[in-house]
């Protein structure tokens, strides 16, 4: 286990490299999904309030 | 034997040309950038005659370019705003053959100028002899390639309040492989290594540039014309 | 074709795809970092610092495609005006300049202990900086407008100019010969790395490229509610 983590001596470059591609990833994904959602949301209020002005 | 078409497209560039060079023109303007600037390096960098040696032709091209760039700005923005481009869109050369015309005189009247008084900013940057004959050479084939990429972002930006950065943050990538080859070119030759390989490739470039440069123009100036 | 111009049919459509590209992305990534991380055995010359090509390869390979799919929508967009193409290109630009700057990042933090140098202005690298600075542009020009429509052709007719820059990417590896690798895995004659490196490479490809489709999915469902808004809004004010 020590070894996995250890990476040959690699380990700092290996696994901020892996480290970085995740935080950011993730991060474009979650922001999108998010976005996504609240943007949805804002159409359904907005025609809501529409179907209710008539 | 002058059909209509070819006097139309003289006329934009004479226009053009003479424009750059009137009161407050482009043309005095942007030479004026380039020997600051260039200057400027060397006030940078220090007066170390091998430092400056070292970086003369990469300075010359970067400061070139940038010239360049800066008098491409307002290369459609005047006559947008006057209205005159409209007129010139429904010309029989069509926007196409308007922006060549733009092109063309922006090269001859604003960038040939630059690379006339490139040997004496590489005096002033103590170039190596046998480095000014390729900076001319390499100026010369690789420069259209900066009018005609750079007519793209200026034709793209032209309905843009204060679009001269955004034109910058689209237009310096697409310079790059210009200036590798360009400076590539000098450097090889500066290095006693054969410059055809890089010269080819600048000119490769500049082919491309010819290729896309009108016809992008056109079809971003049609954009803003609507 | 223009019966995905519909935005509703284009939203049942991506409803319908979602759930299986995020299965095939669990799947895939799940599988594709086990083998990346300790299935695979590390390289005779690289040692373990190989494990970084499995995120940096397919990063730079989803940088290009990305780049592809802006371009392919740009076109779409140019030539037969299609609503949905425009935003497509938007959807997907911030995608691609992600994996842009991974393959930037990853290819430095690989080439720190295998070239002694985070940066070499070699060919390859230079380009996809370049690349990345293009998906700048793009996405600025965007913002550079107030007219929507006008943004989306002028930011089209940029990604269409760009491509000039996609073949110089894929061959500039022959024109300046130096630190970085030919390309190995695509090219005549067979790839020459081995099996046991190709198997995680690809399944991690496979993992990159679902991402792809999801997010770009969200994205695209986010980019026409936006447009339905300012539509909305601007019926609410002139209406």
């Amino acid at each position: 286990m020590a070894n996995f983590f250890h990476m040959g001596g690699y380990a700092v470059f290996v696994w901020s490299a892996y480290g970085i591609s995740t935080v950011a990833l993730v991060w474009l994904a979650v922001s999108s999904l998010r976005a996504s959602r609240t943007t949805r949301k804002r159409v359904e209020a907005l025609r809501a309030r529409r179907r209710k002005e008539g | 034997m002058s059909t209509p078409l070819s006097a139309t497209f003289r006329a934009i560039l004479m226009r053009d040309i003479r424009l750059a060079w009137s009161q407050g023109g482009t043309g005095t303007m942007a030479l004026s950038f380039f020997m600051i600037a260039v200057t400027l390096f060397a006030f940078g960098v220090g007066p170390e005659p091998q430092v400056l040696a070292r970086i003369a032709a990469g300075v010359i091209w970067v400061v070139a370019l940038l010239a360049c760039l800066l008098s491409l700005d307002r290369l459609y923005q005047a006559d947008y705003e006057d209205g005159s481009l409209d007129d010139l869109a429904l010309s029989p050369l069509g926007l196409t053959g308007v922006a060549a015309a733009k092109i063309l005189a922006h090269w001859l009247a604003t960038v040939v100028p630059l690379i006339l008084i490139a040997p004496l900013l590489g005096m002033f940057m103590n170039l190596a002899p046998e480095g000014y004959g390729i900076l001319l050479l390499s100026l010369l084939v690789g420069t259209p390639a900066l009018s005609l990429i750079g007519s793209i972002g200026a034709a793209l930006t032209v309905s843009v309040r204060r679009g001269g950065v955004l034109m910058a943050l689209l237009v310096l990538p697409l310079y790059i492989p210009t200036l590798i080859f360009g400076v590539g070119a000098v450097d090889a030759a500066m290095g006693m290594v054969g410059s055809s390989a890089n010269l080819a490739l600048l000119g490769a470039v500049t082919l491309v540039a010819l290729a896309i440069g009108p016809f992008a123009s056109a079809a971003a100036l049609r954009l803003a014309l609507e | 074709m223009h019966r995905f111009a519909n935005p509703a049919e284009f939203n049942r459509l991506a409803d319908r795809i979602l759930p299986w590209a995020i299965a095939v992305m669990a799947i895939s990534l799940v599988a594709g970092l086990y083998l990346a991380l300790i299935g695979s055995p590390p390289d005779y010359q690289q040692g373990e610092s190989v494990r970084i090509m499995y995120i940096h390869v397919p990063a730079a390979w989803m940088a290009m495609f990305t780049y592809m799919v802006m371009a392919g929508a740009s076109f779409v967009a140019i030539v037969w005006r299609h609503p949905l193409a425009e935003l497509a290109g938007k959807a997907a630009a911030p995608i691609g300049a992600t994996f842009t700057a991974l393959a930037l990042i990853t290819g430095s933090l690989w080439g720190k202990p295998m070239w002694g140098t985070y940066w070499q202005w070699d060919g390859r690298m230079t380009s996809v900086l370049v690349l990345f600075f293009l998906y700048l542009g793009y996405m600025a020009i965007w913002h550079g407008f107030d007219d929507e429509e006008k943004a989306g052709r002028a930011a089209a007719i940029l990604a269409l100019v760009g491509v000039a820059n996609i073949p110089i990417i894929k061959f500039s590896v022959d024109w300046w010969n130096t630190l970085h690798q030919p390309a190995s895995v695509f090219r005549m004659g067979g790839p020459t790395i081995a099996d046991s490196m190709l198997w995680p490479l690809f399944i991690m490809a496979t993992a990159f490229q679902a991402y792809f489709v999801v997010v770009f999915l969200w994205r695209m469902k986010l980019e026409i509610n936006q447009r339905k808004l300012s539509v909305m809004n601007r019926a609410e004010v002139y209406g």
